[in-house]
């Protein structure tokens, strides 16, 4: 039961997320053509917010619902954001979608992206089993 | 019904942005989770198929909370493509719009073009590019990369990570490569 907010949560953004129109492939395509400013726009306002609030979150000392103290594990570098990045940006623009969109664009009615979806398990799982042959 | 009407019409970035960043303390307030979807794909191949790989034995289900995440966007989105959608077209740049003719794609009353995200497509060329290839893509750069869009792009750089900042700007460099070289390739092979 302790996830069903966790579920409420999902729902609110995944209608954020089809009201801001950036899992539209349309936005996409636009946004790599450089014909217009939204997804620049939609990502820059996010980021900002994200700070502040992460700010806010650490100035203050702000807990968790249970009283827990907020923390954040910072990211390691690793070759594979290089790498990895470039491979996940390559898909991005040709299916118009990353995770978060690919479940928005099923649930929204676009049921074939199930396909890229189960695709998308597979990259995942494929990686997984050759992960150790990878740069790192 | 007023309400309503407000809410159906599309959103100014701003506003979209704002509620996108403020998910990242929603989230953290909620029960320190950090947000990120593409760990979800990998709950998955960990709960369905670990195949005995080293990167799927962990305990997914302490992780269970991202799995209800995206179950939960689907939902979201179902609600929003059915009730808060105000029927009119997408209004898109007229530059990208000449360009999209030129691939064929002339269907603005959605979010996707239909000339490509349907089951018709599926077994043609098109549906191996579009689906099958871009979605192998997004699993396996995600977890190479360790995070996607909310993970690095909002969440990382929210939290000024540099890790995550290489990881964008790689992002963007694919998409571009992938928006005005190979997309234009993909359709002039398939006509």
């Amino acid at each position: 039961m302790k996830n069903i907010k966790y579920l409420l949560a999902g729902v609110f953004f995944g209608i954020i997320l089809v009201k801001a129109q950036v899992i539209s492939w349309f936005r996409i395509q636009e946004m790599f053509q450089l014909t217009s400013f939204h997804m620049y726009g939609v990502i820059g306002t996010a980021v900002v917010t994200g700070i502040i609030s992460l700010q806010l979150i650490k100035r203050f000392h702000i807990k968790t619902l249970s009283g827990d103290p907020i923390v954040v594990a910072p990211k390691k570098f690793s070759q594979g954001q290089i790498y990895g990045g470039l491979i996940f940006g390559l898909g991005w623009a040709i299916t118009g979608a990353c995770p978060g969109p690919l479940f928005a664009q099923i649930g929204m009615g676009f049921s074939v992206v199930a396909v890229t979806l189960v695709s998308a398990i597979a990259g995942t799982w494929v990686y997984g089993a050759i992960q150790s042959k990878l740069p790192q | 019904m007023q309400l309503l009407k407000f809410i159906q019409q599309p959103w100014h970035w701003s506003v979209s942005g704002l509620l996108i960043g403020l998910t990242v303390p929603v989230l953290l307030i909620l029960g320190n989770k950090v947000f990120g979807i593409s760990s979800s794909l990998r709950h998955i191949c960990a709960a369905c198929f670990p195949a005995n790989i080293t990167f799927f034995k962990y305990d997914w289900k302490k992780e269970s909370w991202n799995l209800f995440f995206a179950a939960g966007i689907l939902v979201g989105a179902f609600i929003a493509g059915h009730y808060l959608q105000d029927g009119q077209n997408i209004q898109v740049a007229a530059a990208t719009k000449e360009r999209l003719a030129s691939y064929g794609i002339h269907d603005y009353r959605a979010l996707l073009p239909s000339e490509i995200f349907s089951w018709q497509q599926l077994f043609t060329w098109k549906g191996l590019i579009f689906f099958v290839i871009g979605g192998f893509m997004i699993g396996f750069g995600t977890r190479y990369a360790g995070g996607c869009t909310s993970g690095h792009s909002i969440m990382g750089l929210s939290n000024l990570q540099w890790p995550s900042l290489v990881a964008t700007v790689c992002f963007m460099a694919g998409g571009f490569a992938s928006a005005n070289l190979f997309i234009p390739l993909i359709f002039k092979w398939l006509h």
